[in-house]
């Protein structure tokens, strides 16, 4: 098994016709089982046409109602990227995967409120994975997204992080041990996101194909200190703990708009501090992740 | 996005949020003409810098003659001003605000700010203004009010009047402060600001409420569709090489070390610099070269790194995933040559064709290191410098 997604996963691609949509569409749909996972495309202006042998629909609710998909990437750029998780949504579907990177926090506001007051009212919930994500893998059976796929490998490893190389980096470790993954998933870097460290935490220890999760933070926000404390009264499964950010100075934004040191428990140091009270096997050295998490076994 | 302090109360005036009468100035002259215009017997002379802390540092001064105008506009203008936010260089003064005196009897903080745990926006009040609200928040924490602000439902009467009472506000002025918060939600969202801080806002001794000060950061994801905002930016204030490296979508931010490091991604360039610290050194910078480098955009990095006289050498790492090895080597050994690299480099390549792009370094014949891991990476940089 995996969390979120496996070869049986039927996927929209909104943005599918874009330079990047495109670029990305075509490596996903080569990797594993992703030409009979990526079913339909979404363009109003080129509704009926097909790229990639994907057929294109001029909306969401069109698509998932004659594919029967359930998730959908997105790759709309910044201005329009808000507008299309919300039309997923209305279109009630299982997961939304929204890549895009530089879309405005306050968008970003009103949407979650939106999608919040949907479900108070009684309306389907939608998971949100980004904006500002790599997206998300389970090896050998589908990826949604920009990873790399040749680096991953099949296993019983669960891998989240807010950042997309240092998830790279984190796979690429475990497949040189020999060990797999059962999904890797980035959450991205911006401050206002769907899931969070604690929801892909929870799924792993939900998962029976997942021995143990590699959770990767970095400075800024309150996420990765809840989803330690989360873990400490529920996780089964050992974890190994890494933050970026030790170095990064107080009041600066570090690349991602959430990587940004804002009080004292937003530090790197705070929160491997957390992490280690909670029962992380935590390091100061990322290169060591793969054989730490090895050693756990 | 920073802006200064005038232009601040600027936005603030426009939507409704009272602030004392002021005059931009950037010369002794026009700041004595500015005291003229305003009248009145008294007036403030304002340091303008992206900086907090500047009445500390001697950059704000009260003056009760013009004679003091003209002698404090003359003292603060071209001064390297130094605060606690600015570094010991301080930051050079190229703008004042010259502003009538007011009549303080209570100095309160607000600010709004997008809270990350709520997914609201959180506006915050307190009875203690004009201080550093971090030592409030860190010693007295319950002169902190906090209230989360739907951004569907938008600020009630009820949240505004608990900041109100929370803080103090006389009874006579809270219809005054309510409306005050209220205007400075609406100003915040509409001008898509990460943070809209009044730091003092004050009662005056005839009950009205005023903003003293104005500092807002605004989100950059939203500048494209703030054309006043971006107009405001003012980029003698920020760091040129940080600006020269925006030119070419890269990030960087100059630190204090002497290692220079590039890096694509910027969790894993965190990493990097972390990594060179716990093997012994410090990093010179943070510098994310994004997802699609060329050959241009690392020679460009090159060049920005090493105008920091500081760097005595550079790590390269690089998880290739889109991003070639080979591609990025290429940027690396060019980069090498036009620059006529002087300092070691080491080189970490993994992912993407690393075996090609390690065999392009070696073929350079220049004098690169290579690495596997970034704990190799950072032992040998660290060892090259020493």
């Amino acid at each position: 098994m995996s969390i979120f997604i496996n070869k049986d996963t039927r996927i929209i691609t909104q943005g599918i016709t874009g330079k990047t949509g495109q670029f990305h569409t075509e490596k996903c749909i080569e990797y594993a089982n992703g030409k009979n996972c990526f079913v339909a495309g979404v363009n109003p202006k080129k509704a009926g046409e097909s790229i990639f042998g994907v057929p294109i629909f001029g909306s969401v609710k069109e698509a998932a109602q004659q594919t029967g998909a359930t998730v959908s990437v997105i790759y709309v750029p910044p201005p329009g990227a808000a507008a299309a998780i919300w039309e997923a949504v209305e279109a009630d579907l299982d997961f939304v995967i929204c890549i895009t990177e530089g879309v405005p926090v306050r968008d970003m506001l009103m949407l979650r409120n939106k999608m919040k007051q949907k479900v108070a009212a009684g309306g389907k919930e939608t998971l949100l994975l980004g904006p500002n994500c790599p997206g998300l893998i389970t090896p050998d059976e589908v990826k949604i997204g920009i990873m790399p796929g040749h680096i991953h490998m099949k296993g019983r490893i669960g891998v989240v992080s807010r950042s997309g190389t240092l998830t790279y980096e984190a796979v690429g470790q475990l497949t040189e041990l020999g060990l797999g993954q059962s999904s890797a998933v980035g959450i991205g870097g911006d401050p206002i996101n769907g899931l969070k460290h604690i929801d892909v935490m929870k799924a792993f220890n939900d998962d029976p194909d997942t021995d143990a999760v590699i959770m990767i933070g970095e400075i800024g926000g309150p996420d990765e200190a809840e989803a330690a404390v989360w873990c400490k009264a529920n996780m089964k499964k050992p974890i190994v703990g890494f933050i970026a950010g030790v170095t990064a100075p107080a009041g600066k934004r570090m690349g991602h708009a959430g990587a940004l040191i804002s009080g004292g428990a937003d530090t790197a140091n705070a929160k491997l501090a957390i992490m280690e009270e909670c029962g992380f096997t935590v390091t100061r050295d990322p290169s060591e992740m793969g054989k730490l998490l090895k050693a756990l076994l | 996005m920073k802006i200064h302090e005038y232009q601040g109360k600027q936005i603030l005036k426009k939507f409704g949020v009272s602030v004392p009468r002021g005059i931009h100035c950037t010369s002794v002259d026009d700041a004595v003409k500015a005291a003229e215009t305003l009248g009145g017997s008294v007036w403030v002379v304002k340091a303008q810098i992206h900086a907090g802390g500047r009445g500390k540092g001697g950059g704000v001064k009260v003056a009760k003659s013009l004679e003091q105008v003209r002698e404090y506009a003359n003292q603060i203008l071209g001064m390297q001003l130094i605060t606690h936010q600015t570094g010991p260089q301080g930051q050079k003064v190229r703008n004042l605000l010259v502003e009538e005196g007011a009549d303080i009897r209570h100095e309160y903080y607000v600010a709004a700010l997008t809270d990350r745990a709520t997914q609201s926006v959180a506006m915050m009040a307190s009875s203690e203004g004009g201080m550093d609200i971090e030592k409030v928040a860190h010693e007295t924490p319950e002169k902190i009010i906090k209230v989360f602000i739907n951004p569907l439902v938008g600020m009630t009467d009820e949240q505004a009047l608990t900041l109100a009472k929370g803080i103090g506000v006389p009874e006579g002025s809270a219809a005054q402060a309510c409306d005050a918060f209220k205007k400075l939600y609406t100003c915040y969202m509409e001008t898509d600001a990460s943070l809209a801080e009044i730091n003092p806002l004050i009662l005056e001794g005839n009950g009205n409420i005023k903003a003293l000060d104005a500092k807002f950061n605004f989100d950059s994801n939203s500048l494209y569709r703030q054309e006043e905002i971006v107009a405001m930016r003012d980029l003698d204030e920020e760091d040129p090489d940080e600006l020269e490296a925006s030119r070419f979508d890269l990030t960087y931010i100059s630190l204090d070390g002497n290692i220079g490091c590039l890096v694509n991604g910027a969790g894993l360039a965190m990493a990097t610099m972390d990594t060179i610290k716990l093997f012994g050194a410090e990093p010179a910078n943070f510098l994310d070269v994004g997802g699609g480098a060329t050959t241009e955009k690392v020679t460009e990095a090159f060049k920005i790194m090493l105008k920091n006289p500081k760097v005595k050498g550079i790590l390269v790492n690089i998880f290739g995933g889109i991003m070639r090895c080979d591609t990025i080597a290429d940027g690396v050994v060019a980069a090498a040559r036009e620059t006529h690299l002087s300092v070691p480099l080491v080189v970490r390549m993994k992912g993407t064709n690393d075996q090609i792009g390690k065999q392009i370094l070696r073929d350079s014949g220049l004098p690169i290191i290579s690495a596997d891991s970034m704990a190799e990476a950072a032992t040998k940089i660290v060892a090259a410098v020493k």
